[in-house]
């Protein structure tokens, strides 16, 4: 059994040691919120929280994972209530389809926990997650927008 | 087992299905538990269901205005415009308004009541708003009947306002929500009175999406979500050479694998390994033997596609989109010639979300989970598919994760339905890897086009000639568009006159095209053939201005004298950009203009080059869609198009080897990310009296408004896409 730490809460699983993360993520613990977009580390939809760093979790073995080890999904990011930048999103209207957008969200917070104050040029270098249908505008302005909530 | 990790997962949003007024496809809420088990996946009757007002209008009790929406949902905000119109016309309140989902098999059971729900071509509220404008008329309108009967009084006597309906004499209310229980059962008007735009207070505002709050906590259900108890995943792999066909596969080499169940031909070419979840499948899908018949397309490669298209270029044709004068006489005569050829290459539409579906096949009944753009073709695919008739068949449709045409084609849908046949009664959910999904898409056409020109003694064009050759989407994907000629589609933007007409009058033109399909399959991608059409001709118009020796807007605006509408966008991108006025030392600038899917577009674009590197700093785009629904979705398509667009001219090219394509996932089929994108400028100018489309017409603009400020940048022409491939070094 492989036990991890999701959401704050402990989880054993049955699955081979090179099972990427996201595949248990959304097939054994049935949490799929967390997206699968390219499974080579390009996209980003599979963006997760590895001990609060943003992490590609379709390229991570779940045994490079350890048991004590901080996983949070966009499940566990609201919770109880909304993260700044899901508030922000909702306010500036950021989604269009959305597939990208939870894996956005994981980025855009784990880079504001880093930089709470991040210049338009800190954004586009660390938000790299693709986004077909082309929000980037908008990604960029929630990104502030959920700054200036966050320093209240 | 263990506690349960935070979980708010719930549908992937309310729909109608046949059993009635339901909501949720069925991941229920919190469920979630670890191993195997699944959420239930049967929809649940929502609590205190309640009557129908009419078929785009449910009002509850508690006020709550249910809109149902029967065109899809891709991203591209239509589901919010429609809902709307349909809520400016009832007087509802909108902050209490919800929608619903149609399915294709209900709209047949209720003899299409919900009109076609295909979703392509820009034309989903252009397409509807008629007739949505008239649902929601006619369900304020038996509203009112319905209140004043129970209070006994001329229905002329009452007005309404956000749901609360007066009897204006004495004052007396009441609200929709409390006469919605007898209205459904009154006769509507024969005609309901549209109002003006000009009175819009609900339609014209820039209002929230409905749609967002479960696309931001993940628990908005994709069709690559969806989960039933006792469901297996299957993972398909086609011959990578189109047309190829399966010879053989091991099963035996990988039935001892983990989680594998079954190994299974799909048809002639495709295998597919279905397995208790999606890595377990695809890892022994990665493991199968598989041998292929390529067939007789092994030796093609990028090479051998371009000569084949080259050919066209100089080929008779009989096929003419638009002819005026004597082109070729006057070109024959002219004592200069400019001449130019261009190239687009194949595209893919790479939606974030990988095809995917969920069926369950029965040899009764055929239930599928699914996204598509086309749910009627998609009942009609899965029908055929299952061996059953189109009545034992059920299609919840839901919300796509991006598509840009892909989902106009039911391939996928087929695939899922055989695979499911040779599992009975067992749900499977079948879906695609990104690699299957590059190799086996329905690629934008690749296409060349040789341009020839003559300017008269005061600079003006006496005559064009513009010959596209290449390849036809129709012929393979919409064979009752075909006429006896050739595609009609291929001149989309060069027409004498409807949806996508020219915006020049030149004396003497000819625009044909020899149609040259190599075997790659193509599909329509976001903009559809308006993409290379306006690249070719807003360019070589470009390059006539510089012959002229005119400034680019000047020179249009001759040609343009004619078409007011066309023209009076490009004004508004040109002013918007500063045209008039030099850009900053190292900066440059172009424009370009087009008409597509109802609308007149044009944009202008400021770069730099430095080092040969390319960077992008200011689009303006204008846009004249007729009427504007939404002024926050239509800025967010336009400004999302040149993201499409721009990603393409930067980076987007499927290069054949082999037969097959080469780019198998996005580390080399690149696309524009965040660090790339301009600020996009979004002007609407909304003319009125007619309704054009939005979610396309843009694009087109995208790449020869940037490749014309290029040239003004460097003095280099790009004429093959994509810029990746040409160095921009001026030396």
């Amino acid at each position: 059994m492989t036990k991890l730490t999701i959401n704050g809460a402990s989880v054993e699983v049955q699955v081979e040691d090179d099972t990427p993360l996201l595949w248990v993520i959304r097939e054994h613990v049935g949490l799929t919120g967390t997206k699968y977009g390219c499974g080579i580390a390009q996209c980003g939809a599979c963006t997760i929280h590895l001990d609060g760093v943003a992490t590609r979790s379709c390229a991570l073995p779940v045994s490079a994972v350890g048991p004590d080890q901080a996983i949070v999904t966009i499940e566990g990011l609201g919770v109880p209530k909304p993260h700044p930048v899901q508030e922000a999103w909702a306010e500036l209207d950021v989604a269009q389809c959305g597939f990208c957008q939870v894996g956005m969200i994981m980025a855009a917070s784990a880079l504001l926990a880093q930089n709470p104050n991040p210049s338009d040029d800190d954004i586009r270098a660390e938000i790299t997650n693709i986004c077909r249908c082309g929000t980037y505008g908008r990604v960029l302005a929630g990104v502030k927008h959920a700054a200036e909530r966050m320093r209240g | 087992m263990t506690a349960h990790p935070a979980s708010k997962a719930t549908p992937s949003g309310p729909r109608l299905s046949r059993r009635g007024f339901l909501a949720g496809t069925g991941a229920a809420a919190g469920l979630f538990t670890f191993g195997f088990s699944f959420p239930l996946a049967t929809p649940v009757a929502a609590q205190g269901a309640a009557p129908e007002v009419n078929a785009w209008v449910v009002i509850q009790p508690d006020e709550t205005v249910i809109i149902r929406i029967a065109r899809i949902e891709m991203g591209q905000g239509s589901l919010t415009g429609l809902a709307q119109l349909v809520a400016e016309e009832l007087d509802c309140d909108w902050d209490k308004v919800r929608f619903e989902l149609v399915n294709p098999a209900e709209n047949a059971r209720r003899g299409n009541v919900w009109n076609t729900q295909s979703t392509g071509g820009s034309r989903a509220i252009r397409g509807s708003q008629d007739y949505v404008r008239r649902g929601g008329a006619a369900a304020r309108a038996v509203l009112l009947e319905a209140a004043a009967k129970g209070w006994g009084v001329p229905t002329g006597e009452c007005t309404v306002a956000k749901g609360v309906i007066t009897h204006t004499p004495t004052k007396r209310t009441t609200t929709y929500g409390a006469v919605a229980g007898t209205a459904g059962a009154i006769t509507p008007p024969a005609d309901v009175r549209l109002k003006d735009p000009a009175a819009w207070t609900i339609a014209g505002q820039p209002v929230k999406r409905l749609d967002t709050k479960d696309k931001l906590d993940g628990s908005l259900v994709y069709g690559i979500d969806y989960r039933m108890p006792g469901m297996l995943v299957a993972v398909p792999k086609a011959c990578p050479v189109h047309g190829g066909t399966l010879k053989s596969f091991d099963a035996a080499a990988v039935a001892g694998m983990p989680g594998v169940k079954h190994v299974l031909k799909v048809d002639d070419e495709t295998v597919a390994v279905v397995a208790d979840t999606f890595w377990r499948a695809k890892t022994a899908l990665d493991a199968l033997p598989i041998t292929w018949d390529e067939g007789p397309n092994a030796k093609v490669s990028s090479e051998t596609i371009a000569a084949m298209v080259r050919e066209g270029l100089t080929a008779e044709t009989p096929f003419v989109g638009n002819a005026i004068g004597d082109a070729k006489g006057t070109l024959a005569g002219a004592r200069r010639v400019i001449e130019a050829d261009y190239g687009f290459p194949y595209q893919n539409h790479a939606p974030m979300e990988v095809l995917a579906a969920t069926v369950r096949w029965t040899p009764e009944r055929c239930e599928v989970w699914g996204p598509t753009q086309v749910p009627e073709a998609a009942l009609a695919a899965v029908s055929a598919a299952a061996g059953l008739p189109a009545s034992a068949c059920d299609i919840q449709v839901m919300r796509i994760g991006g598509s840009f045409g892909r989902r106009l084609q039911t391939d996928y849908l087929t695939m899922a339905t055989r695979i499911a046949r040779q599992v009975p009664g067992t749900p499977v959910k079948m879906m695609w890897t990104r690699e299957e999904d590059m190799l086996q898409g329905r690629f934008h056409p690749i296409t060349q086009c040789r341009l020839r020109a003559s300017l008269d003694a005061k600079g003006e064009v006496e005559a064009l000639h513009m010959r596209i050759s290449g390849q036809s989407i129709a012929i393979y994907a919409i064979p009752g568009l075909m006429t006896a000629k050739g595609d009609p589609l291929v001149f989309q933007g060069l027409t004498p006159g409807g949806e996508m007409a020219l915006g020049y009058t030149i004396p003497n033109l000819l625009i044909d095209h020899a149609m040259r399909n190599p075997h790659i399959r193509p599909g329509a991608w976001r903009g559809v053939n308006l993409n290379q059409n306006a690249i070719y001709l807003e360019c070589f118009i470009d390059e006539l201005a510089e012959t002229a020796g005119q400034d680019p807007l000047a020179f249009r605006r001759t040609l343009m004298r004619n078409h007011p509408k066309h023209l009076a966008v490009l004004e508004a991108a040109a002013k918007g950009i500063g045209w008039e006025t030099p850009p900053a030392k190292g900066r440059a600038r172009g424009i370009a203009q087009v008409m597509g899917f109802g609308s007149y577009v044009a944009a202008a674009a400021e770069v730099s080059v430095a080092d040969g590197q390319l960077k992008i700093h200011r689009i303006v785009a204008a846009t004249d869609p007729g009427h504007v629904v939404n002024p926050q979705q239509v800025d967010a398509q336009v400004s999302g198009s040149f993201v499409y667009g721009l990603s393409a001219m930067l980076y987007g090219e499927c290069t054949v080897k082999d037969g097959r394509i080469e780019q198998e996932n996005f580390d080399t089929y690149n696309v524009m990310r965040l660090d790339e994108m301009p600020a996009v400028e979004v002007i609407t100018l909304p003319s009125g009296g007619f309704w054009g489309g939005v979610g396309e017409p843009t694009i087109a603009v995208a790449a020869p408004a940037v490749l014309n400020a290029v040239f003004a940048a460097t003095g280099k022409r790009v004429r093959q896409l994509p810029l990746k491939n040409v160095d921009l070094n001026v030396s």
